[in-house]
C-alpha cells in the first residue's frame, strides 16, 4: 500500500488563485437563487406576446444561467490550466511543496 | 398486429392510425439497427466490449459533441415529454411547470460538483458514486445503502420509461383492452429489441441513438410551438383557456382544479420542487453513467452551460399542455371513454397534424423513452456487480468477469420493470417514482460532502441517510388524494407543526443532514474509528493527462493490496 500512497501524492496542481473561484461561486450562486425566488415573478403582467410574465420570465432565465455558466467555464478552464502549467515548470518556488494543491475549488 | 385489428372493429373504441403507426415502426426499425451497430463504433469492435469501462461508460471517452446528446437524451426522459405536459393540462403551474426552473438550476450544481466526481473516479477507476463513497469513507454498508437506494429509485424510473412507450401506443390505437397479452406485445416487443442491443453494445447504442432521438425532438416541438397557436387563435387565447380551466372549481373537492401562477401559500411548495428536484437529479444512477462516460475534467463543465438548450425545449412542451387546453385535446384510453392526462400530447399532435408528421412526433416520444431506459438499466446493473457482486461476494473478479455480470443484470433490471408495469397499476410505478426522487436525494450528504470534506463520520452519514429515508417515506404515505382518498398522494406536504408545504425530499434531506452533523460530532467526541480514505487531495483536480492509481501501482512494486 506505501507504493500507492508515495507516488500518487504527487500534486496533480498548483496552488490556486482566488479570484476566478470567488467570481464563480457568485455567478453560480445567482444562478441557483434568483430562478428560485417565486415572489419576483409570481405574477401576470407584463405580458409578452401574449404570453404571462411568470411564464416568459422563467424562461428567460434559461439563457441567462446558460450565460453565467459560460463565464464560469472560461474562468475556471484558464485557471486549471494555469495551474498545470505551474507545476510544469522546472524547480519552481517550492510549488510541491505539502499545500501545492488542495483538490481545488470550495476550501 | 391482430390487437390492432380487433380494436378497429369495435366501434365503441379507437381505431389505429395507420400512416403514422408505419412510421413510428419504420423509425422504430432504424433505430434497433443503430442500437446493434452501435457495437463497433469508437473502437469497440477491436477487442470487444469486455470490462465495465467499455461497456458500461462506453469507453470513458465521449467529448463534448457526443456527451451533450447522451446526457440531454439520459436527462429529457420519455416520461418528463409525456407527465410535465399532462401535469399543465391538468393541473398547471405548481405540478408542472417547476420542471423550468428545476432544469435551470440543475446546471449551476452540476458544474460545482460533477468534475470533481469526474476527477476522483478517473483517478481510482470508480464505475458509480457507491465506489465513490466505499473508497472515500472505507465503509462497505454506506457504499452499500448507496447502491441500493440507487438501484430501487431507478427501477420505476425505467418502468416509467415504458408508460411513455404505452401512451404513445395506446394513441396509435395499438392493443386491446380485452386480452393483456395482446394489449401488451408491441411493449414487449419493443423491450426485448431494447433488451437485445443494450446487452451488446452497452453505453454505445443509447449514445448512439440518443442523436436521433433529440433531433426529431427538437423538429417536433419546434414546429408545434409555431405552428399550434397560430392555428388555435394566438397565445393570449391559450393562456386565457388554461386560465379559465385552472380557475373553475373541481365539484368533487371543492377547490380550484389547479394553479395558473401560485399564490404566497404555494411559493415553498414551487422552489423546493425545483431545487429538490435539481438536487436529486444528478444522484440518480444514470447521470452519474453520462457525466463518467466522459474525456476529460471540463467536458462535463461545458456541457453545463450547453445542455440548457434542452430545458428551453421542455418549457415549451409544457406549454403545450395549455396548448391542448386551447384546442380541446380529449386523452381517452382505448375504450374511448377513460380520461388519461398522460395522453394529451401524443393526442394533441395525431390531431393537429398530417399523419406522418404525427409519426415522427410520436416515435420521437417512443424512441425518448429508450434512451433512458438503456442508460438506467446500465447504470442499475454496474451498480449490482461492483458494490454488490464485487465488494460481497467476488472481491477479486477480472474486469470480463464484471462485464459479464452487468450485462446479465441489464436485462434483469429491465425485466423487472416490465413485470412492474405490466402486473401492477401504472399508478404504482408512479407512487415509486415518486418515493424513488425522495430517496435518492438521501445519497446527497454521502456523496456531495465527500468531494469536499472528510468531516461527517460514516456512521453519522449513514444513519442521516436511514432518517431522511423513513421521513420521506412516512410523510410521502400519509399525503392523502382528496378524490381517490389513496395513499401516495403527492410530493409535497406541510412542514409537521406548520402550515407551510414544501416538496418532501426537501425536508427530509434537512433531517438527514441534522442528524448527520450531530451525530459526526458525537461520533468524533466518542472517538469511534472513521474508516480509511483511499482518495487523496490531489485526485480531485486529475484531468485525463494525469495517471490513474492502478498505472502509478503499476508502475511502482505492482499491485500490493
Amino acid at each position: 500500500m506505501s507504493t500507492l500512497s508515495n507516488t500518487h501524492d504527487t500534486p496533480t496542481r498548483g496552488p490556486a488563485k482566488p479570484l476566478p473561484y470567488i467570481i464563480s461561486g457568485v455567478l453560480l450562486a445567482i444562478a441557483v437563487v434568483v430562478p428560485l425566488v417565486v415572489p419576483i415573478y409570481s405574477h401576470a403582467e407584463p405580458h409578452l406576446g401574449g404570453i404571462p410574465f411568470f411564464y416568459w420570465y422563467q424562461m428567460l432565465w434559461v439563457p441567462i444561467d446558460a450565460a453565467l455558466i459560460g463565464i464560469c467555464y472560461v474562468l475556471m478552464t484558464r485557471e486549471d490550466r494555469r495551474r498545470r502549467d505551474v507545476l510544469k515548470r522546472p524547480a519552481g518556488r517550492g510549488s510541491r511543496a505539502d499545500n501545492a494543491d488542495d483538490g481545488g475549488e470550495g476550501r | 398486429m391482430s390487437a390492432a385489428v380487433l380494436a378497429a372493429a369495435d366501434p365503441a373504441t379507437r381505431g389505429v392510425s395507420v400512416t403514422p403507426l408505419i412510421v413510428v415502426i419504420v423509425l422504430f426499425v432504424l433505430v434497433g439497427l443503430m442500437g446493434f451497430y452501435a457495437a463497433r463504433w469508437r473502437g469497440g469492435g477491436k477487442e470487444g466490449l469486455h470490462s465495465l469501462d467499455e461497456w458500461g461508460l462506453g469507453g470513458r471517452n465521449f467529448g463534448s459533441w457526443i456527451t451533450w446528446f447522451l446526457l440531454g437524451g439520459d436527462l429529457y426522459t420519455a416520461y418528463t415529454f409525456v407527465a410535465v405536459p399532462a401535469a399543465m393540462w391538468a393541473t398547471g403551474a405548481v405540478s408542472g411547470f417547476f420542471a423550468v426552473p428545476y432544469t435551470i438550476v440543475l446546471y449551476p450544481i452540476v458544474f460545482l460538483l460533477m468534475s470533481r466526481l469526474w476527477s476522483v473516479s478517473h483517478r481510482h477507476g470508480f464505475v458509480t458514486t457507491a465506489d465513490f463513497v466505499g473508497g472515500r469513507y472505507g465503509s462497505r454498508p454506506l457504499s452499500l445503502a448507496i447502491a441500493l437506494t440507487g438501484i430501487v429509485a431507478t427501477m420505476p424510473y425505467i418502468a416509467l420509461q415504458l408508460v411513455g412507450i404505452k401512451a404513445v401506443l395506446t394513441v396509435l390505437g395499438v392493443g386491446s383492452s380485452g386480452n393483456w397479452f395482446l394489449n401488451d406485445l408491441p411493449l414487449i416487443i419493443a423491450f426485448v429489441v431494447l433488451a437485445a442491443y443494450t446487452y451488446t453494445s452497452g453505453l454505445r447504442a443509447p449514445a448512439m441513438i440518443a442523436v436521433v432521438k433529440d433531433v426529431l425532438i427538437y423538429l417536433a416541438v419546434i414546429v408545434a410551438i409555431i405552428y399550434l397557436p397560430a392555428k388555435l387563435g394566438g397565445w393570449d387565447h391559450i393562456f386565457g383557456a388554461a386560465e379559465a380551466k385552472m380557475g373553475a372549481v373541481n365539484a368533487a373537492t371543492g377547490k380550484p382544479a389547479g394553479v395558473f401562477i401560485p399564490g404566497a401559500n404555494s411559493y415553498s411548495a414551487y422552489w423546493t420542487l425545483a431545487l429538490g428536484s435539481a438536487m436529486a437529479l444528478f444522484m440518480y444512477p444514470h447521470s452519474i453513467t453520462g457525466v463518467l462516460a466522459t474525456k476529460s475534467r471540463n467536458t462535463i463543465r461545458k456541457n453545463a452551460a450547453v445542455l440548457p438548450l434542452y430545458s428551453l425545449m421542455l418549457g415549451f412542451l409544457a406549454l403545450l399542455g395549455y396548448v391542448a387546453i386551447a384546442a380541446g385535446t380529449k386523452p381517452t384510453e382505448l375504450d374511448g371513454k377513460t380520461i388519461n392526462p398522460q395522453l394529451v400530447v401524443p393526442q394533441l399532435f395525431l390531431d393537429h397534424f398530417p399523419g406522418w408528421f404525427a409519426g415522427v412526433a410520436l416515435a420521437a416520444i417512443a424512441v425518448g423513452a429508450l434512451v433512458p431506459a438503456a442508460i438506467m438499466s446500465i447504470a442499475a446493473a454496474n451498480l449490482f456487480t461492483r458494490n454488490i457482486y464485487r465488494d460481497f461476494f467476488v472481491p477479486n473478479a477480472t474486469p470480463q468477469q464484471e462485464a459479464k455480470v452487468s450485462k446479465l443484470i441489464s436485462l434483469v433490471v429491465k425485466l423487472g420493470a416490465l413485470i412492474f408495469v405490466i402486473a401492477m397499476d401504472q399508478s404504482a410505478a408512479i407512487n415509486m417514482q415518486l418515493l424513488g426522487g425522495i430517496w435518492i436525494l438521501q445519497t446527497f450528504p454521502a456523496i456531495v460532502a465527500g468531494l469536499y470534506t472528510r468531516w461527517f463520520h460514516r456512521w453519522a452519514l449513514f444513519v442521516g441517510w436511514a432518517a431522511g429515508i423513513i421521513y420521506g417515506t412516512v410523510a410521502a404515505y400519509n399525503v392523502v388524494n382528496p378524490v381517490t382518498h389513496a395513499h401516495f398522494g403527492g410530493a409535497v406536504a406541510a412542514i409537521p407543526g406548520t402550515t407551510i408545504t414544501m416538496y418532501i425530499a426537501i425536508v427530509a434531506f434537512a433531517v438527514n443532514a441534522v442528524v448527520a452533523v450531530l451525530l459526526t460530532l458525537l461520533f468524533r467526541a466518542l472517538k469511534v474509528p472513521g474508516g480509511r480514505d483511499i482518495t487523496k487531495d490531489s485526485d480531485y483536480g486529475a484531468d485525463e493527462a494525469d495517471p490513474t492509481v492502478r498505472q502509478l501501482t503499476e508502475k511502482g512494486e505492482g499491485v500490493t493490496a
